[in-house]
């Protein structure tokens, strides 16, 4: 039956949006109809209990049973340690001792013109990042979702995609060494064309290979979620507004990219989020040439300045949180999964 | 089956040249790591040899490979043992309704998205405040669940969402009870999902290194001692080590997805039979 519908949809245009809709409310009342039957039965199993009351009492604290563990680990290396850095963020330092005190002295450094110069790299960096992953990754997602037509080979080459996330980000980072340094592939290349005379030094140290190195990095956390939801997508709207007389361009324009949008959020609060945050990659790739907030704190971490290193991280904390908090507001997550 | 419009061949181009933005840089590594004994960190070649790959196993020249290699082998083990348990048990709990699963689920999405350095910090300082030493297995374990356990939850549910419950219904229906019933039924079914939670929980603990930084203790994991490394090795021993990590990775993914595949068919052959009787 609901197979039938889309090819009813994509003849019947405009009015047939609101049948299919109004259908899918009405599978949604049936199946909220037939689960509320199906969870009494599964109280009261059809073998008379012998303790149906204790059995009752059973099922209530199995989910709870079930999440503890979980549960308490985040309590204890997430919640707690944050609970502590945003109390120390208030304690007073000097000469590397810090002691119990509420001061704001450590939140004044952090608003200091350095460390505001500090933030707005941070953010060019995640802006940049997230603008050329989005760039790279719809396009990839899309050649997946919709142009590879067997699923075989779909699954192979988003394997294929998937593959190097799952090894070091830091060999990743150090395998642009050869390509970008002064007697690297790119220098050589550009010489050799005749491009420049003398080898440059632009791209390596440098905020080209940060941002190149964070891309490669993170694309693909936008391009799974993003190919995930188009995989979601009924084919048979793209047919329809195909025989509308929309152009291919049209097609992604009008009804892709709108049904992509929730993929595409949780991609971006992922690549944002890990952009934000990121302290290793920025070290290990600006050759000390460039700074992120993350580094920042990374570095009194080092010279043990611990007060100010937690009030730094408190604020990175709420930038972040603000940032991906409002980017929830579009998106249902579980829903997407 | 409709022709292939006028973006295939573009797009096959753009994701040809993705697929060598990911790979190309990797190989280069792979390539110089056998550089010749004169060689240096960037092309071109001096000569072929596996020099660099034998200055790795002598501890005194460039830091201790093996016991770091070692422990993040053990640590990965145990990370992904605790992600499948535990995922598989919240992800299970996620099927109930039950008071606080909503709070339970933004704390993992937190989880992931707070900034590693914080993580790391935090740990350490929880640690220092309490006088527990800082080792691999306790604030390193730590600081790597906080990482892998949240994705193996998002895993569960997304298993889960796409998890038909006439099987678990049908079971029910011929008298299961509810252990029997998950044991039988919805977890042979799950089974190749669940390796890769594991598959997951393994390489990311292997490869971690943002939130590891602060609260591995006296010892180094890998990413620890190669992040160490390039620092104060400026020889292509580095790309060697990187090679043979990157090598083993691979050789881990490969396993998974054998095992993967191997229980797929199982499962399938499974709920195929139970189709079969139900008609």
């Amino acid at each position: 039956m609901s197979s039938l519908l889309p090819k009813e949809t994509s003849t019947a245009g405009r009015s047939g949006t609101t049948v299919e809709a109004h259908s899918l409310l009405t599978t949604a009342n049936v199946r909220a109809a037939t689960v509320v039957p199906d969870r009494s039965t599964d109280a009261i199993p059809v073998p008379a209990p012998k303790s149906g009351v204790a059995a009752h009492g059973w099922r209530r604290v199995i989910p709870y049973l079930l999440a503890t563990p979980y549960a308490l680990v985040l309590l204890l290396f997430l919640v707690v340690p944050i609970g502590l850095i945003v109390t120390i963020s208030f304690w007073q330092y000097s000469s590397f001792v810090m002691k119990p005190a509420f001061v704001l002295d450590n939140y004044l450094l952090v608003f200091s013109p350095v460390y505001l110069k500090t933030y707005l790299n941070t953010f060019r960096f995640a802006a940049m990042v997230w603008a050329l992953a989005l760039l790279i990754g719809f396009p990839v997602a899309y050649f997946l979702a919709f142009e590879v037509q067997s699923a075989r080979m779909r699954t192979a080459l988003f394997l294929f995609c998937t593959v190097p996330f799952l090894t070091s980000n830091i060999i990743r980072s150090i395998s642009w060494i050869p390509f970008l340094g002064r007697q690297g592939l790119l220098n050589s290349a550009l010489i050799g064309v005749g491009v420049v005379a003398e080898p440059l030094d632009i791209f390596l140290f440098s905020d080209v290979s940060v941002v190149l190195s964070m891309v490669h990095l993170y694309t693909l956390f936008m391009v799974a979620p993003i190919f995930n939801t188009m995989m979601r997508i009924d084919h048979s709207l793209l047919e329809a507004a195909r025989d509308a007389g929309a152009s291919e361009w049209g097609v992604i324009r009008e009804v892709v990219i709108p049904l992509s949008l929730p993929g595409i959020t949780i991609g971006t609060i992922f690549v944002i989020a890990l952009t934000l945050g990121d302290y290793s990659t920025v070290r290990l790739m600006s050759g000390g040439q460039a700074s992120s907030a993350g580094l920042a704190i990374s570095n009194m971490i080092n010279s043990l300045q611990y007060p100010p290193a937690a009030a730094n991280a408190v604020v990175l904390l709420i930038v972040t949180l603000t940032v991906v908090g409002v980017l929830l507001r579009f998106v249902d997550i579980r829903k997407e999964l | 089956m409709r022709r292939r419009s006028k973006l295939f061949w573009p797009l096959a181009l753009f994701f040809a040249l993705f697929l060598l933005f990911l790979y190309g840089p990797i190989s280069t590594i792979v390539v110089l790591s056998f550089q010749g004994e004169q060689g240096g960190l960037t092309f071109p070649m001096n000569g072929v040899s596996t020099h660099w790959f034998y200055a790795l196993f002598q501890q005194q020249r460039v830091g201790d490979f093996k016991g770091s290699f070692l422990r993040s082998l053990g640590l990965g083990f145990i990370v992904m043992s605790i992600g499948v348990t535990f995922g598989l048990m919240v992800g299970q709990a996620y099927r109930y309704r039950f008071k606080g699963a909503t709070l339970l689920f933004y704390l993992s999405i937190a989880s992931l998205i707070v900034p590693n350095i914080l993580v790391s910090l935090g740990i350490g300082v929880l640690f220092d405040r309490m006088g527990w030493p800082l080792a691999w297995y306790t604030s390193g374990l730590g600081a790597h669940l906080t990482w892998t356990l949240p994705f193996a939850l998002l895993i569960m549910l997304a298993i889960f969402n796409r998890f038909n419950r006439s099987y678990e219904e049908a079971a029910r229906d011929l008298g299961a009870n509810e252990f029997v019933t998950f044991w039988e039924i919805v977890l042979p079914i799950i089974l190749p999902s669940l390796v890769g939670v594991g598959l997951f929980g393994f390489t990311m603990s292997y490869d971690e290194f943002a939130r590891s930084a602060l609260v591995m203790g006296e010892f180094n994991t890998l990413p620890l001692e190669i992040y160490a490394m390039t620092t104060n090795v400026t020889s292509p021993a580095l790309y060697a080590l990187g090679t043979l990590t990157t090598l083993f990775s691979f050789l881990m993914i490969a396993l998974f997805l054998v095992v993967s595949r191997r229980l797929q068919r199982r499962a399938g052959a499974l709920t195929t039979a139970t189709a079969a009787t139900e008609e």
